[in-house]
């Protein structure tokens, strides 16, 4: 489904990530993990074009690497972003219309769906954005992003500065995505959650990959989840 | 009472011009983050085409209007194509000085191209007959104003609440980026600020052409220049602060002129920004201030 080749992503004259290669199969939930700056991000921004970066990325044989960042989301690809980032001036509704924008028939059915999934966001469906909580709008923000029938979910930090409870809540939901043969690229730095989840995943520090394997064999490997974790 | 009746359609009119103005430069500076100086010159553009529409014997005051108005949008469209998409994601400093750039590029080109001296276009007669409203008398041009300005309003919050375009722009306003991640292509949502704000320039420039009658390469400078200050005070970037900008400059200014005795006549404009100083002093960020946190809440 999406394969990347030797990516390499610049933030000035700073080399983020140093030329790693991944790829995610179709109906696979894949991680990539690590510590605060080792690229994670990065990685994820030059998936969807926002930062620039050398190097393939290639989604369903058709060659991403050039087109500009609408032309990639529109080819199927749909982010949840690191911050949620849900557009705090418009309403719950509002923002699930745009993340659908380029879907032209069943709009109306996509929201109403969504909105029988999470009551939540129905009940507040005309209340602005920004008065959400956290978890409301990391529901939110998946939600938008899937609105675009995406053919891969990029889910960025979903869990970031969310209670605990909350956490488990987003993981089960997207638990229950993956469980419906959605493909699913999961950027984490809690990787005990997110090994729960995936299929397979990588290690990332310092722009390269440090580790790769599936889930049981990083899970089971002790000395690398304790780095992981922080428990050491 | 009718004289009093009588100033306060003064002030709305007034304040429907400036506020449409404002709409124009708020529109654009709430998505790029740029003041398009050259406004006051699509509205210059808007003017030479109804001057070029009478030497071509072409008099309808419909058909005039409406080529005006096209002529703005498209003008406003066209400087967005050409001069500010190569600078959109540049320092701020630089779309400003490109803004400058454009206005005396396009000013001296009317200059040259033109005349320096104000030409004057007679077809907009329709917009001087006088109506009676039980005792008090108005131009048929502050009824259309207003009422224009209003539909306007109306159809442009239409526009922001129920088309997706619309909602992108909004949205845009507070995260650029983001939108296009939700696969809306930038270059759309970029021209149709531009064309909204050539359109609503086009239309302001008929009632500013009403009044003054003629134009000249400086047409536009003063409208602009107090539809700026009307966008100060409501908030930048804010699009009901720039129409509540517009509608308050408008009856500061109307106020003054009744207010201020004749030999001080001269002096309006100093009383009009001396009390928009003050209320800056009150709200440094203008009234109605965008909100410009990201999604997050803080």
């Amino acid at each position: 489904m999406l394969h990347i080749e030797n990516l390499k992503v610049f933030h000035g004259p700073i080399e983020a990530v140093r030329g790693i290669s991944f790829s995610v199969k179709e109906g696979q939930c894949v991680s990539l993990l690590g510590p605060n700056g080792a690229g994670k991000t990065s990685t994820i921004s030059a998936i969807t074009g926002v930062a620039k970066s050398t190097g393939t990325i290639t989604l369903k044989n058709d060659d991403l690497t050039k087109l500009p960042v609408e032309s990639r989301i529109c080819k199927g690809i749909a982010l949840s972003p690191e911050g949620r980032r849900v557009f705090a001036n418009l309403s719950v509704e509002e923002n699930l219309r745009l993340g659908g924008a380029h879907q032209k028939e069943g709009l109306a059915d996509c929201i109403a769906e969504w909105f029988d999934t999470f009551p939540i966001l129905g009940e507040r469906r005309d209340q602005a954005a920004g008065t959400l909580s956290g978890g409301e709008q990391q529901m939110l923000a998946i939600a938008r992003a899937l609105m675009a029938e995406p053919h891969i979910l990029l889910l960025d930090e979903p869990s970031l500065g969310l209670a605990p409870k909350i956490v488990t809540q987003i993981f089960k939901m997207i638990g229950a995505l993956k469980d419906k043969g959605m493909t699913i690229l999961l950027v984490e730095q809690n990787a005990t959650q997110a090994l729960r989840l995936s299929d397979y995943a990588y290690l990332l520090n310092n722009g390269r990959i440090v580790a790769e394997g599936t889930a049981e064999t990083l899970g089971s490997n002790d000395t690398l989840m304790a780095e992981l974790t922080g428990l050491t | 009472m009718e004289y009093i009746a009588q100033q306060m359609m003064n002030a709305l009119s007034f304040g429907a011009e400036y506020a449409l103005l404002a709409l124009g430069l708020a529109i654009v500076f709430s998505i790029m983050g740029l003041v398009n100086f050259a406004h006051g010159e699509i509205i210059a553009v808007g003017g030479y085409t109804m001057v070029a529409m009478t030497s071509l014997a072409l008099s309808n005051p419909l058909i005039v209007i409406g080529v005006a108005v096209i002529a703005a949008t498209f003008a406003s469209v066209t400087l967005e194509r050409v001069a500010f998409r190569p600078v959109r994601y540049a320092d701020p400093t630089t779309g400003l000085l490109t803004a400058f750039g454009v206005s005396i590029v396009l000013q001296n080109l009317f200059l040259l191209l033109v005349s320096p001296r104000p030409i004057a276009v007679t077809s907009l007669y329709f917009l001087e007959w006088p109506i009676d409203l039980g005792s008090i008398r108005i131009s048929s041009l502050q009824l259309f104003e207003t009422i224009t300005t209003i539909a306007v309003i109306i159809a442009m919050t239409l526009f922001l609440r129920r088309t997706v375009l619309g909602l992108a722009m909004r949205a845009a306003a507070l995260d650029f980026e983001m939108v296009r991640l939700t696969g809306i292509r930038a270059n759309r949502v970029f021209a149709a600020a531009f064309m909204i704000s050539g359109l609503l320039a086009g239309i302001a420039c008929v009632f500013i052409m009403a009044r003054r009658g003629s134009v000249d390469p400086h047409l536009g400078f003063d409208p602009v220049l107090k539809a700026f200050v009307a966008c100060v005070v409501g908030g930048f970037g804010s699009l009901p602060g720039a129409v509540l900008g517009g509608f308050l400059l408008g009856a500061i200014e109307v106020a003054m002129l009744v207010m201020l005795p004749q030999s001080l006549g001269g002096m309006t404009d100093a009383f009009v920004f001396g009390i928009v100083a003050m209320l800056l002093i009150w709200r440094p960020e203008g009234i109605l201030t965008p909100r410009r946190e990201k999604g997050d809440k803080q």
